[in-house]
């Protein structure tokens, strides 16, 4: 993302200062919530569940705590490896669905493309809410309450539109001639993908899956609504850090720094990318 | 006469088919799966929704028409739910708007660590929603040791248990600082697609800052903020998460689906009942998409003739 200058040409040097300072006490003040639970994830309870302390011994006994498994309780093991599975297998349902039908969106696009592309986008306007019910049901009757495959399924569903519609514009992008060369020396559609669109619109395929990973990552209620038992992913295991009896938060601060971090780095290093991918998806 | 038309048409048509079906065939999948895993759902609530179908206790499943519905408008819970829904998505969509494009202007400038500071500014939309809404209740609102009351009480004021005391504000407030983000980076998008050389020959004509930002800079970012707005409004009319883990219900920040949720599986097993609920929230949504759908459509209008 480029910086503007030519708003501040002209601008008196102290003024220009006086706004970076702001933007830094803004950033700085806006982000405390997240550092004050870093450093409480390295307290012990007593230090944690005082008057706000800045200065105490480091330790990291909480993560050991929240990582230790105990018979009968999700663990974060366990936790870790069901959220694993189910992001990484639904990520990529979606983009082997998703990328066919960008082709069919943007390279060459079906009648009436744009009626298409709204049907995809307006399912994201319905709420999750009134689906849940005949889900569950649903679920409950095929046997899948429980099980990673009813979240995979889901997620997926809950993805695929955003993703139809970020490859779109990515593959908008790519130039006609290409694909045209590609095709007068005999290219189908599986030779266009590999031969050119993939490899040229590989950054936007990574922003959307890093989306993808992110929404799916943090999803809580389709979780706790069909897999609060088994199958049940990291959402549901930083609840469990709760106790109804003694103080807990610290333990709960480094749960959930544990949580966050594959998220929160994968979104810090891919930062630019996301960003340039969500105003296109969501203008383009 | 029928026949022969039709006959004539396919005859016509026959190499456009199979063409288009060419076309279509790597769209097919995407699109069945998705009719199959969002039309179908929505088609069953609008069923069960014209029953008068519990679980517990047990009922068999009659058909009542649009009795549900009929009781809605008595229904004290209901409007309460609505009320409240209404609050936590007016609420914070306005406020993280305000705030998103706040920090847009300041991030569209150059200075010093200008990159560190979009770091830090876009990590809260990074976070786990249901991290955001313990984190919140137990280290900020906390009434004893958050930090909120800490601020408070080195002012001279007395401890306030926001959670309990204000649970919409409370929520808002989190929604806010959570979506605040995603509004800056729609208001960034906009900011720097600003053509340049318009802005360039207003200070040339010696427009002052203000002006140019009153005239130019607002008027180019109001369909960015509508976008904000009509995007940020279809999520948060859906949040569940923050409420589930901040207060599980209860006056003032019970909304619609959170409601659905405790008259259905969440306890309540009145599965007629609450199919109605979830069908209102889904004809707001409607109403607030159709608009949504202008909006965008007006978009990539402009996308083609360019």
């Amino acid at each position: 993302m480029r910086g503007r200058t030519h708003l501040a040409v002209g601008e008196r040097r102290w003024v220009h200062g006086a706004f970076g300072l702001m933007a830094w006490i803004v950033g700085l003040v806006y982000f405390f919530p997240v550092f004050w639970m870093v450093l409480n994830s390295f307290k012990s309870e007593q230090d944690a569940n005082t008057s706000p302390k800045l200065f105490f011994h480091p330790t990291l006994d909480r993560y050991k705590d929240v990582t230790k498994s105990a018979t009968g309780l999700l663990s974060f093991g366990e936790a870790f490896t069901n959220s694993a599975v189910v992001v990484i297998v639904s990520t990529i349902i979606v983009l082997a669905l998703a990328i066919p039908a960008a082709y069919a969106l943007a390279i060459r696009p079906v009648h009436k493309w744009r009626d298409v592309l709204f049907f995809f986008i307006s399912t994201k306007f319905l709420p999750v809410v009134a689906a849940i019910l005949p889900v569950w049901i649903l679920a409950r009757n095929l046997g899948l309450l429980n099980t990673r495959n009813v979240l995979i399924i889901l997620y997926t569903g809950l993805n695929l539109p955003l993703a139809v519609w970020m490859l779109r514009s990515f593959f908008r992008e790519i130039p006609r001639e290409l694909i045209e060369a590609a095709e007068i020396d005999g290219a189908g559609l599986k030779g266009q993908l590999t031969s050119i669109i993939l490899p040229m619109a590989a950054p936007g395929i990574a922003a959307t899956a890093l989306l993808c990973v992110i929404f799916a990552w943090n999803e809580f209620f389709y979780a706790v609504q069909l897999n609060p038992v088994k199958g049940s992913t990291v959402p549901i295991w930083v609840t469990t850090n709760i106790s109804t009896r003694g103080d807990f938060l610290a333990k709960l601060s480094a749960a959930s720094v544990l949580a966050c971090i594959p998220v929160v780095l994968a979104g810090w290093i891919a930062q630019k990318r996301m960003i340039r991918g969500l105003a296109m998806g969501a203008i383009k | 006469m029928t026949t022969t038309t039709t006959t004539l048409r396919t005859r016509i048509t026959r190499r456009p088919l199979s063409e288009s079906w060419r076309r279509r065939l790597p769209l097919l999948p995407a699109l069945l799966f998705t009719i199959v895993l969002t039309q179908v759902p929505f088609v069953m609530s609008i069923w069960y929704s014209l029953t008068d179908w519990t679980i517990v206790p047990p009922s068999p499943r009659k058909f009542v028409g649009l009795a549900n519905y009929g009781k809605l408008a008595s229904d004290h819970f209901f409007r309460d739910a609505a009320f409240t829904s209404i609050k936590l998505t007016v609420v914070p969509v306005l406020g993280a708007l305000i705030l998103g494009a706040a920090f847009a202007l300041l991030l569209d400038r150059k200075f010093f660590g200008q990159g560190l500071v979009r770091t830090l500014l876009i990590t809260p939309f990074l976070l786990m929603p249901v991290v955001v809404g313990l984190i919140w209740k137990n280290q900020m609102f906390h009434g004893l040791y958050g930090v909120l009351n800490w601020i408070i009480e080195k002012l001279g004021g007395s401890p306030v248990e926001f959670v309990s005391r204000y649970p919409t504000w409370a929520i808002a407030l989190v929604l806010i600082w959570q979506w605040t983000p995603f509004m800056m980076l729609i208001m960034l998008a906009g900011l720097q697609s600003q053509p340049a050389d318009v802005l360039e020959a207003a200070k040339v004509d010696g427009a002052t800052p203000f002006a140019i930002f009153r005239q130019l800079t607002l008027s180019h970012l109001r369909p960015y903020m509508e976008l904000g707005i009509l995007l940020g409004t279809i999520y948060l009319i859906q949040v569940y998460d923050q409420i589930a883990v901040m207060t599980g219900g209860g006056p003032g920040s019970t909304n619609v689906p959170y409601f659905v949720f405790q008259r259905s599986i969440g306890g309540g097993w009145a599965f007629g009942r609450a199919s109605s609920y979830s069908i209102v929230v889904v004809v707001a949504s409607i109403i607030i998409a159709t608009i949504a759908l202008r909006v965008l459509s007006g978009l990539l209008k402009g996308e083609e003739a360019a």
